[in-house]
């Protein structure tokens, strides 16, 4: 599939956004990050930015961005129209929680359970995000369970490591933060390995002669396209890039997405804060390079059952 | 709307394509374009027609593929087959193209199951595009819609066309009658006949989008020793040799 920038800025922006925010709302619910104002504002400041920067980016994807409200009419059947209602009703109780802990300088009571329903509903929101890919029957690379754990825990590592350059950054709840930064990258590394190995070992779904219905006839086999040129279905569809990189950009995934942010992140966590903020910096500049690559080559591995008409045997 | 309706009327309208006919024309591509460019979805936009890229809106297209029994080498030549596939929008009966469609956009009509698109709701996110496995839907950056087959709604209604000519333009146009139109929804239509005559199928059957539109495969081809032309039927000088020959192959086609 062609790998849209605006759609990989957008997945990977609002991913983080979402990780984020849930991690602030339940943390600050728990009571386990104490409500500073500093951390507040500029925690679930960056949180509503990343989303809502990752929304706009969405819009420049579409042939009209003008009528792009539209799009929330259909959530009974759509997961695009789900995603964008629930990022929608997300945006209130966040505010909510974050006045509290802004201005009234409080996470309990009524603020800790606008938190919980902030985090609930940026975690469906990610879910949402998921099952757009994940319910089109016609990609395997999409449609398999892995799907959703991978965005899962892409949200929860990109957003843990935003996480724990904000807390070295005001000084507070330090230690926690890089912990579940740590397990958020290990954890994405290993859901991430796991999808790979999936989508490399898993059977074709269809062939040439069903895609045809010529079966009965033994093999099918292309012999000539009906346009000399590349059409839509070619370009958007039909992206072949990728695979020819794709165990080099693996590699660069794990090791400069995960690897190195993990022993940055680790090494900041032994050192005082004017020193480790460089090394979180740092560690959130691999994180995000890694989670561009990793979101390009989610899109542009996927090989759609329209291949089939143009020269592919199997998808 | 987006969701598929329940209650149907069980008209199914839709295309039924001989795959035995077909010559791989593109008579029936080229018409459709030509209607179309006027029609309901119009127009279809051609970019750089003339120029070193041209690339346009098309909702038929027609292949050509290579059939090789699985028996692999020891079948020889003779067995492979040269097949013309015309390839459209098959108006399916769970057609996940309208229930992605966040904006309404794409529907189903309840009333003969057509698969259309309201432009005027369509926001261009291709969605639908990545959810149709046939590659029915087509992008247009001009318009900033998608654009599809319209099983050419606004020929096969027109009571300003005379009856005969109330079909789509692809079906109208070709010179073999390998394209059919009519309602499969109906046992008795002229169309499920046929489909069950020749053993009609679904494209991608497991995927379970059930397509209205079915193909129907080639026909067994005689033995060999039926058609070959006889070697005591020679051709020759002599005018009437070769008259016994013409005819002989031609009976043996
Ligand atoms: S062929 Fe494709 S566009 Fe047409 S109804 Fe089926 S899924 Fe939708
Ligand atoms: S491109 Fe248009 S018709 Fe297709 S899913 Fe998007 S809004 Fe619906
Ligand atoms: S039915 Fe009409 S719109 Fe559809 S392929 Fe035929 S000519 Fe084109």
């Amino acid at each position: 599939m062609h790998p849209a920038a605006s759609v990989i800025l957008f997945t990977v922006t609002s991913g983080m956004g979402y990780g984020l925010l849930a991690l602030l709302a339940v943390l600050g619910s728990l009571g386990m990050l104490p409500p500073d104002p500093g951390l507040g504002l500029a925690g679930l400041g960056t949180a509503l930015a990343l989303i809502t920067v990752g929304l706009l980016a969405s819009t420049f994807h579409l042939g009209h961005p003008e009528r792009a409200w539209r799009a929330l009419s259909q959530w009974r059947t759509s997961w695009l129209s789900r995603e964008g209602v629930l990022a929608i009703m997300a945006y209130p109780p966040a505010v909510l929680f974050g006045g509290g802990w802004v201005l009234a300088g409080r996470t309990d009571g009524v603020f800790a359970l606008a938190g919980w329903l902030t985090a609930l509903l940026a975690v469906l929101t990610v879910c949402c995000t998921a099952m757009i890919y994940a319910s089109l029957k016609p990609i395997p690379q999409w449609r398999n369970r892995w799907v959703m754990p991978g965005y899962l825990a892409m949200a929860l590592a990109t957003g843990a490591a935003w996480l724990a350059l904000l807390a070295s950054v005001f000084g507070i709840g330090r230690g926690l933060t890089d912990i579940i930064a740590i397990l958020g990258l290990g954890l994405a590394a290993l859901v991430k390995l796991a999808y790979w190995r999936h989508i490399d070992s898993a059977a074709p779904i269809a062939t040439a002669a069903a895609a045809t219905g010529l079966g009965g006839l033994g093999q099918a086999r292309l012999l000539e396209r009906p346009n000399t040129q590349e059409n839509y279905l070619q370009k958007e569809m039909g992206f072949r890039v990728a695979r020819k990189h794709a165990n080099r950009l693996r590699r660069l995934v794990l090791i400069g997405g995960f690897g190195l942010p993990l022993v940055l992140i680790l090494a900041a966590s032994f050192l005082p804060a004017a020193m480790s903020i460089w090394l979180l910096a740092l560690a959130l500049v691999g994180v995000t390079i890694g989670a561009l690559v990793e979101r390009w080559l989610f899109f542009a591995q996927a090989k759609h059952t329209v291949t089939l008409y143009y020269g592919a045997a199997t998808v | 709307m987006t969701a598929i309706a329940p209650n149907t009327t069980g008209r199914k309208l839709g295309l039924v394509i001989d795959l035995d006919t077909c010559v791989g024309c593109h008579a029936c591509a080229v018409a459709c374009k030509e209607w179309n460019d006027g029609g309901h979805m119009a127009p279809l936009t051609d970019e750089d027609p003339y120029g070193r890229e041209p690339f346009g809106v098309w909702f038929n297209r027609v292949h050509a593929f290579e059939t090789q029994p699985e028996s692999g080498c020891g079948g020889g030549p003779a067995s492979t087959r040269t097949v013309h596939f015309p390839r459209s929008c098959l108006h399916c009966e769970q057609p996940d193209c309208v229930t992605v469609c966040p904006t309404g956009a794409s529907y189903k009509r309840a009333e003969d199951g057509i698969v259309l698109i309201d432009e005027d709701q369509c926001i261009g996110c291709k969605l639908c595009s990545w959810a149709c496995p046939y590659g029915a839907r087509e992008y247009d950056s001009h318009s900033g819609t998608m654009k599809k087959c319209t099983l050419c709604v606004d020929r096969i209604y027109n009571t300003n066309l005379p009856p005969a000519e109330r079909r789509p333009a692809c079906v109208m146009v070709c010179p073999t009658s390998a394209r059919l139109f009519g309602d499969l929804g109906d046992p008795g239509s002229d169309v499920s006949r046929r489909v069950a005559a020749r053993g009609g199928v679904d494209l991608l059957p497991d995927l379970g989008y059930r397509p209205v539109n079915k193909y129907l495969p080639p026909r067994e081809r005689r033995a060999a020793a039926d058609t070959a032309p006889l070697p005591d039927a020679p051709g020759g000088a002599d005018i009437g040799q070769r008259l016994l020959g013409w005819v002989d192959r031609l009976l043996s086609r």
